[in-house]
């Protein structure tokens, strides 16, 4: 019997989570001689407060989207994929050949194709890890993270010395064509009256990420294949007792997995920057981690996480930005969330487990043994 | 009588969150005696053991021990109060000796030296004492099962225990290798020592028990004296209900054969062969059981069979060949050929514990045409079909939502019988049917299996227990070491026979 109702599990945990996270991070911040209410107020506004606030929140939150899914569909088949960082940095490289080597007549055509090709690039860069893992049972954690710093490696050497124009300083391709410059918040909602700030990133690449969101869910809860990862993810024994491939499975569920982190570079390459620089991802593969662990691997959770992360993200910058609180301690704000929502998850759902088995045998005092 | 119980318990209760696994439960134990404890998986006689051994701590009621009102909060205080425990899964460290297993946690001081010699006294002395022969310096993974459990036992008699709890002991040893520790139990009884044996064995009751108690959902049903009852008795009294102990069905009419294997042979990871040549067939409209001590090879030829370890050799059913390694020996190519597999643990193979029963019962079968509506999985057809097996294998609770995991073993065990026999397969793999099973559920999958065999269909059994094989089979075969041993007939062979076929003896 579960002991906590589903609505205590996937909402009232995170939420104590959350709010432990604040009250230390709050303690922090007094510690170094701050004010922690006047920076919540400062981070709500500089995030939430104007559309410009809402452009960067939603523009990270379209990041932390796709990894925190890459994560999530690997973690349905009990796949550790700490790659995301390296995947979505081999996705701008997929999206950045797209974008400057092929004349797209259209942004949306455009959109498509970069979207394929950094999908492509991103599978790629995951499938070489999970045939380790499948075929000679090398650690999918540690090939993942070894292939982070490979990428990082393979893109500096790609950008200096293939993609770089000539006679520029800068490790960066040339900025893309116009013709693949992708709409903005701004852009999209001007025609239906409303006012959306002009500088802010966020781009119709949220509104894949959400296509995204939709179609994991489908994947996952609907489809044999969502079976089948689930069923090996759940049990490898009982999976082979079925008769679903392992190989199959890891290979195609870490494709999936790396393809969605790859698709990411549609909104920082293609949609922000309009170029590959180097560090395009700036460790949104690894939020990704901590945004999964939030949204319980779930696409509606990832969603509700990616947007929560885009906040930190945005209000943290704020901060920094107006306050004498050092950027460093943005990170441990970041971390402590980190922390209480996806590392400490037992520590809060320990206690809550016995309130709500007390709760239960008040109720009814004498619990019967089911008749089964 | 005057002297005081070994063992009293009054009143003890103990619940895990809402379910009550020991309620009210009191006891008496007389030193020299063995009381048995019978009753049904998850009746909470483990519960009340784990209590009595300081693993768990009873919600309410006391623990007295030689008359004297006991706090046991943990194992080290169990010892100290003369309780010694051998547990059903042995606790030994596999590349130690004996000698070393035996003074572990026991050590007199921080040199091993003294307390090896010491300890090599008092063996010599506990053998001499109570027939528990030992070869001090062999290494455990090198000593026979049986062996094992002799030196759990002389690890608690090491310890000074006078009191010894026996928890499921011969779920793992030959009928012969039962006897034997019968017969050290019955010497340690006649030097004192007090025995507690759980089991849910009627026989082993009623063949070295002096008192019985019997346990279910929790609750102590009766205490009796073993001479005054009956098996028909017990059995009654742990399910609540008459129960048929033995299956009714009429004399198998065999037909075409449907499985042949001829020289099977498997490795396992470790290029150790544990099929040897296997050769066996199954025909239409009959029952082969497979008997043996688990660990003989039996895992691997349903392995096999199944389709989930590679093999050598040729296995046809219905005249195909079936593939053994590479592609195609796969669960799903085996399913095709009309095999259904009921495999012998059902929480690690057939079942996932975290999916709903509906879920689980397309496990295997998702590929399947009715399952599914476009690219989609068709759930709803899913959850209706699992309705109707649930109806139709008395499934309880009958609810498809539920995780597997929160089914009882027996309830477990009917989805996945369910899902497998209402395939109408041609051949029916089926290992360890009713292991954790509650009596009351091994009526109904006994019946289902006959009743498959008498609709034609080729059933191979595979059961450790004894019992179960001369029921079910209408031929039985012995493996021991990955040979078959022996086949015989079930009205023209007896347990005796059978047990040295199952100890690797032919006369």
């Amino acid at each position: 019997m579960d002991v906590m109702p589903k609505w205590a599990e996937v909402i009232l945990v995170p939420l104590i989570s959350l709010l432990l996270a604040a009250i230390l991070s709050a303690l922090v911040i007094l510690a170094i001689g701050e004010d922690p209410i006047a920076a919540v107020k400062l981070m709500v506004t500089g995030a939430l407060g104007s559309t410009y606030g809402w452009g960067y929140t939603l523009y990270y939150a379209t990041n932390f989207m796709f990894t925190g899914l890459a994560v999530s569909i690997a973690f349905h088949a009990r796949l550790f994929n700490i790659g995301g960082e390296g995947q979505a940095a081999l996705g701008g490289l997929g999206v950045a050949l797209a974008c400057l080597y092929i004349p797209w007549p259209h942004w949306s055509l455009a959109l498509v194709g970069a979207a394929c090709a950094g999908a492509l690039f991103g599978a790629a860069w995951a499938a070489i890890p999970a045939w380790l893992q499948a075929k000679r049972g090398s650690h999918i954690v540690i090939t993942t993270i070894m292939f982070n710093f490979i990428a990082a490696s393979l893109l500096n050497y790609v950008l200096v010395n293939l993609l770089r124009p000539q006679g520029s300083m800068d490790p960066a391709t040339a900025r893309f064509p116009e013709t693949v410059h992708l709409p903005t918040l701004h852009d999209m909602l001007a025609p239906l009256g409303i006012e959306f700030s002009r500088s802010a990133p966020a781009n119709v690449s949220l509104l894949v990420a959400v296509a995204a969101c939709i179609f994991l869910w489908f994947l996952i809860w609907r489809t044999r294949l969502g079976y089948e990862i689930r069923s090996f993810g759940n049990s490898e024994s009982a999976a082979k007792y079925a008769g679903m491939p392992p190989v199959k499975i890891i290979m195609v569920t870490m494709m999936i997995s790396g393809g969605l982190a790859g698709m990411m570079a549609i909104n920082n390459v293609m949609g922000e920057a309009e170029r590959l620089v180097l560090n395009s991802v700036e460790g949104a593969g690894f939020i990704g981690i901590a945004v999964a662990l939030m949204g319980r691997s779930h696409p509606l959770g990832v969603f509700v996480a990616a947007i929560l992360f885009g906040f930190l993200y945005q209000g943290g910058a704020e901060l920094a930005l107006w306050t004498s609180i050092p950027r460093e301690l943005i990170v441990v704000i970041q971390a402590l969330v980190i922390l209480f929502t996806g590392a400490l998850d037992n520590m809060v759902r320990m206690p809550l487990e016995r309130v709500f088995l007390t709760l239960r045998a008040r109720r009814a005092p004498k619990p019967e043994r089911k008749e089964v | 009588m005057t002297t005081a119980p070994a063992i009293e318990l009054k009143g003890i209760s103990k619940a895990f969150g809402p379910v009550q696994a020991n309620k009210d439960i009191s006891i008496r134990v007389m030193p020299g005696t063995i009381h048995g404890i019978i009753g049904e998986n998850g009746a909470g006689k483990s519960t009340l053991m784990s209590i009595l051994y300081g693993f768990y701590k009873a919600d309410k009621g006391e623990i007295f021990i030689k008359g004297n009102r006991t706090q046991i909060p943990d194992s080290q205080a169990a010892i100290a109060a003369g309780i010694g425990m051998v547990f059903q899964h042995f606790k030994l460290v596999e590349n130690f000796t004996v000698l070393e297993n035996i003074i572990l946690g026991a050590e007199d001081g921080r040199w091993l030296k003294p307390s090896i010699a010491k300890a090599r006294r008092s063996l010599l002395e506990l053998a001499d004492d109570y027939g528990l022969s030992v070869e001090p310096d062999a290494l455990i993974q090198d000593i026979g099962v049986g062996m094992q459990q002799r030196v759990e036992i002389l690890k608690a008699l090491y310890r000074q225990a006078d009191i010894l709890i026996l928890d499921e002991p011969t779920g793992v040893l030959t009928p012969a290798e039962a006897d034997q520790l019968f017969r050290i139990l019955g010497r340690l009884r006649a030097e004192g020592k007090t025995i507690i044996l759980i089991t849910h064995k009627l026989r082993e009751i009623m063949d070295i028990t002096d008192t019985v108690s019997v346990m279910r959902r929790g609750e102590m049903t009766a205490t009796v004296k073993t001479a005054q009852t009956s098996p028909a008795e017990l059995a009654e009294l742990m399910v609540g209900r008459k129960v048929l102990l033995r299956v009714d069905k009429t004399p198998a009419t065999p037909g075409e054969v449907i499985l042949d294997v001829q020289d099977l042979r498997v490795r396992d990871d470790k290029g150790v062969e544990r099929l040897k040549g296997v050769s066996l067939q199954v025909r239409a409209g009959e029952v082969l059981g497979i008997a043996g001590v688990a660990g003989n090879g039996q895992s691997e030829l349903l392995e096999v069979l199944g389709g989930y370890a590679e093999g050598t050799g040729t296995i046809t059913v219905n005249g195909q060949p079936l593939h053994l390694s590479g592609k195609n020996a796969d669960g799903q190519s085996r399913r095709a050929h009309g095999i259904a597999h009921v495999p012998e643990d059902r929480q690690r193979e057939g079942l996932i514990m975290e999916f709903a029963a509906w879920e689980n019962v397309a496990f295997g079968y998702h590929h399947d045409a009715r399952y599914q509506s476009g690219i989609l999985m068709n759930n709803t057809a899913i959850r209706s079909d699992t309705e109707g097996k649930m109806a139709r294998f008395d499934v309880r609770p009958p609810d498809p939502q539920l995780a597997a995991k929160n089914f009882s073993g027996g309830n477990q065990q009917k989805i996945v019988l369910a899902r497998e026999i209402e395939r109408d397969p041609d051949l029916l793999l089926i290992g360890q049917p009713t292991r954790g099973v509650d009596i009351g559920a091994i009526e109904f999958i006994h019946q289902q299996i006959i009743a498959l065999r008498d609709k034609g269909k080729a059933v191979l059994l595979v059961s450790v227990e004894l019992d179960e094989i001369m029921a079910l089979s209408d031929r039985i075969a012995v493996m021991f070491d990955g040979n078959i041993m022996g086949e015989r007939l079930p009205n023209e062979t007896d347990e005796k026979e059978l047990g040295l076929l199952m100890a690797g003896i032919t006369q």
